[in-house]
């Protein structure tokens, strides 16, 4: 039997690839969107939904940013809200464990979990910025090399409480009048430089016992703490070439923590645009991508890299010819993907020489080298990838962003899942009820 | 108040098998399922169906002990809680009408998280969002969350307030109108229509804005359980429903003079601020049926119930006579505590309901579809805006 796909379903949100100016485009907050979104996913058989996080609203140039969708709704109830209007679906959130209390997320996946029939997964982040930590009573003190040290145990914390009942104590005996079978359920004790509490868990064991847990992080570390603790780890690898590579140092490590290959699941994100034909699709695609990096979006993305205000430049004429400012102090905050700029003179030279090679303007350039598919082409051409890309062990499944909320997830589920279901490599319905059994791993 | 004065609010307050130690030991209790959903669901569509104002969810973040303030070894009540926000928000999608207010602990969590979280409610629910608010002065509760230092009672009331100041801006922080979906200019937003809250107080201080646009509501209801004069100040001050414990009508009476001199002297005698009695409630058709229900519970309990509220056995007639009463002291609603779960609820809803219906004291539909509609309250302007 062919390896199975992992199919999963990001909902749409605070980035530039979500297009909203398009009539197509609904609401990104309305509960009715994510109706809609979820349904179709579970429709398709998708294992889960994943919805990102962010907790300050980012800024540039001193400024909130205006230009991509703003908002988004609160991770926990939106997904127990959809609990209520799905049966098989997982829900997974990415909660930080930077602004947040052990004692209060366990609880809040443990609720999840019993609220959802065992649905629930937690994709672990942290953060360290002042700048987010603006918005809470804690204030952004964390000392960045303490990231990964924080998270691991905040998580090893939660386990604490997950695991401080075994599951078999809840007895409500009326006859007897014995409700709880010991006396002692939830009883922990944590003592480390990060976390000092003890006392009693008061959410009973969950369905599966703890959520699933998902990691995302590609430095040496995360990819440590992932192989460590993680059962599925979010990657952006989706090319054939840098996803097998990732896949096999990743999956490599595993052993070293004493576990086996299918222990940990490799789900990178990916996007799609899909036609009736492979051209017909490159076309689409292109009108997305432009759709996606408008004039204005071309140049705050240029002033990312340069670091300094550009828009007095005309984003249908050729780079500046200043050069980037480099300095700890950045013209954007709170957008994750600035720190994938670390050597920002040599963007600027390496993009200076293609858009003289290519004849391209600013926006040309950016919609170049800043917005790419993973996945274009024929529901037939597309399924065939994704088919191929699994099978030469580049990932476990994907994890699928479309560019439109919410029904940009409907021509993935009705066009191409048939297909993969056609080539026997994908389910036709889901196996379990719980979503580790629906992702094939071990109860814990 | 521009709606009915001569009607009555009246809410439910859900706990586990209900607010008897010995409820979950009752032949209709279902004590086992107290931590799924349909368990949940259930109940609130029961209320529902009895056109309740609104629900309330009990919350703690330490698991229950008969002593307040520690732990204990009981194993004969109902020990384990789901969250209150999340039962909240698992209610809404299959509800309609009813008001759902879930207990936030505002001592150990994050104005910035359960602001959004209420706002997400108010979403999920279409506008049915509230919040009771409430201090945890325990050490077993601050044992779990560690590093903070316990505070006394006047800045745990201290902290309550500026918590649910934090989380009123929060909410303003975006106007209602800030999405503009601009082609022309490529702006998704109008930034100047977005807020910086820049909070400063004793414990903590908060940036903004939200990251969750400002709800259906604008200000989802905020609530608080008020026994004493802190908590009577942190009523008048911040919240537009309490949530009080009078013993009689005379009590009644002082308690709410209380509550209206502290909302004066905040400045807000032209608003709204709702006092809703508490009382548990035995129910039945009649009041022997009532008085033994309530013994043989406390016979399987080992001791006689006592309750912060007042302990009422009879019949639905009976307790309208007495919430009548009650009202006429000032009290604009009441808070009904079901002594047992499901059969105490099914008294309000199939029989205190239709009597007070019969007295012309309760609405006969739903006459609106928010929260804030039904409790009479103005949709308010956002705080940031200018004209």
């Amino acid at each position: 039997m062919p390896k199975q796909i992992h199919l999963a379903a990001h909902f749409p949100g605070v980035n530039n690839t979500t297009v909203w100016s398009d009539p197509a485009a609904g609401s990104h907050i309305e509960f009715s969107s994510f109706v809609r979104f979820a349904q179709a996913a579970e429709r398709g058989k998708f294992d889960f939904l994943f919805l990102a996080e962010g907790l300050r609203l980012r800024e540039q140039n001193g400024a909130i940013y205006d230009l991509d969708v703003v908002g988004r709704p609160d991770t926990f109830t939106v997904l127990t809200a959809l609990a209520a209007v799905t049966e098989r679906l997982g829900l997974t959130g990415t909660i930080n464990s930077t602004f947040n209390e052990p004692y209060e997320v366990a609880r809040q996946f443990a609720t999840l979990d019993h609220l959802s029939g065992g649905r629930a997964a937690w994709n672990v982040v942290t953060s360290w910025d002042a700048f987010t930590g603006e918005n809470f009573r804690r204030g952004g003190f964390l000392p960045q090399d303490q990231r990964y040290e924080r998270a691991r145990t905040f998580l090893e914390t939660t386990h604490e409480l997950f695991d401080s009942w075994r599951g078999d104590e809840i007895v409500a005996d009326q006859a007897s009048g014995v409700f709880l079978g010991d006396a002692d359920a939830g009883r922990f004790a944590h003592s480390d430089a990060h976390f000092d509490i003890s006392g009693r868990f008061d959410v009973p064991r969950s369905p599966q016992g703890r959520p699933v847990i998902f990691q995302a992080g590609d430095s040496d570390e995360g990819r440590d703490f992932a192989a460590s603790s993680a059962d599925a780890i979010f990657s952006r690898h989706s090319t054939k070439e840098a996803g097998q590579a990732f896949y096999s140092d990743v999956k490599g490590r595993l052993s070293t923590f004493g576990r086996s290959r299918d222990e940990l699941l490799i789900l990178p994100a990916a996007t799609f645009v899909i036609g009736d034909t492979d051209a017909e699709a490159a076309e689409l695609a292109h009108e997305v991508r432009r759709q996606q990096v408008s004039g204005q979006t071309a140049l705050r993305f240029l002033e990312q890299v340069w670091n300094r205000d550009l828009s007095a430049y005309d984003p249908d004429g050729p780079l500046p010819d200043v050069d980037p400012v480099i300095s700890e102090d950045h013209v954007a905050k709170g957008r994750a993907q600035v720190r994938m700029h670390r050597d920002p003179l040599a963007i600027a030279k390496q993009w200076r020489e293609l858009a003289e090679a290519k004849g391209y303007s600013i926006r040309e350039l950016m919609i170049e080298t800043q917005s790419r598919q993973s996945f274009i082409g024929s529901p037939a051409t597309v399924a065939a990838t994704i088919d191929d890309l699994v099978q030469s062990d580049a990932a476990d499944g994907y994890i699928l962003v479309p560019h439109i909320t919410p029904g940009g997830l409907d021509p993935f589920v009705d066009r191409v899942v048939p297909l993969l279901q056609e080539r026997g490599v994908f389910r036709t319905d889901y196996e379990g009820t719980t979503l580790r059994e629906n992702l094939g791993l071990a109860a814990r | 108040m521009t709606h009915l004065h001569s009607h009555l609010h009246v809410a439910v307050a859900l706990d586990g098998a209900g607010w008897h130690p010995a409820a979950w030991r009752e032949p209709d209790a279902r004590p086992a399922e107290l931590f799924t959903a349909g368990y949940w669901v259930g109940l609130v569509t029961e209320a529902q169906r009895g056109l309740l104002d609104l629900v309330t969810f009990e919350d703690d973040l330490a698991l229950q002990s008969t002593d307040r303030f520690a732990d204990d070894q009981r194993t004969d009540q109902v020990r384990g809680r789901l969250d209150a926000v999340q039962v909240a928000a698992r209610v809404a999608p299959v509800t309609e009408g009813i008001g759902l207010v879930p207990t936030a602990v505002v001592t150990h969590t994050e104005p910035f998280h359960l602001s959004k979280a209420i706002a997400t409610l108010d979403y999920v629910s279409t506008g049915r969002a509230g919040v009771r608010v409430k201090v945890a002065g325990s050490s077993s509760e601050a044992a779990h969350f560690g590093r903070r230092s316990e505070l006394s009672l006047e800045d745990l009331f201290a902290e309550a307030g500026d918590w649910v100041e934090v989380v009123r801006r929060l909410w303003d922080s975006w106007e209602d109108d800030a999405e503009i979906r601009d082609v022309a200019t490529g702006r998704f937003v109008d930034r100047e229509k977005l807020h910086y809250i820049d909070f400063e107080g004793r414990f903590f201080s908060v940036k903004g804005p939200s990251i969750t646009p400002r709800p259906p509501q604008g200000q989802p209801v905020v609530a608080a359980l008020a026994h004493q004069a802190l908590p009577y100040e942190l009523v008048g001050r911040s919240t537009d429903l309490g949530f009080v414990t009078p013993v009689d009508a005379a009590d009644a009476a002082r308690i709410v003079g209380e509550v209206r001199s502290a909302q004066s002297a905040a400045g807000r005698a032209d608003e709204t601020v709702h006092v809703f009695g508490d009382v548990v409630v035995f129910l039945d058709d009649d009041a022997a049926t009532a008085r033994a229900r309530r013994a043989r519970l406390d016979e399987t309990a080992g001791e006689e119930y006592r309750s912060d509220a007042l302990v009422f056995d009879g019949t639905p007639p009976q307790l309208a006579d007495l919430l009548e009463e009650w009202a006429g002291a000032g009290l604009t609603g009441f808070r009904l505590r079901p002594a047992t779960l499901p059969h105490d609820l099914r008294r309000i809803t199939a029989g205190l309901v239709p009597e007070l219906q019969r007295r012309g004291l309760f609405r006969a539909s739903y006459e609106a579809s928010t929260l804030r509609g039904l409790l009479g309250l103005p949709r308010p302007t956002n705080r940031f805006a200018t004209v």
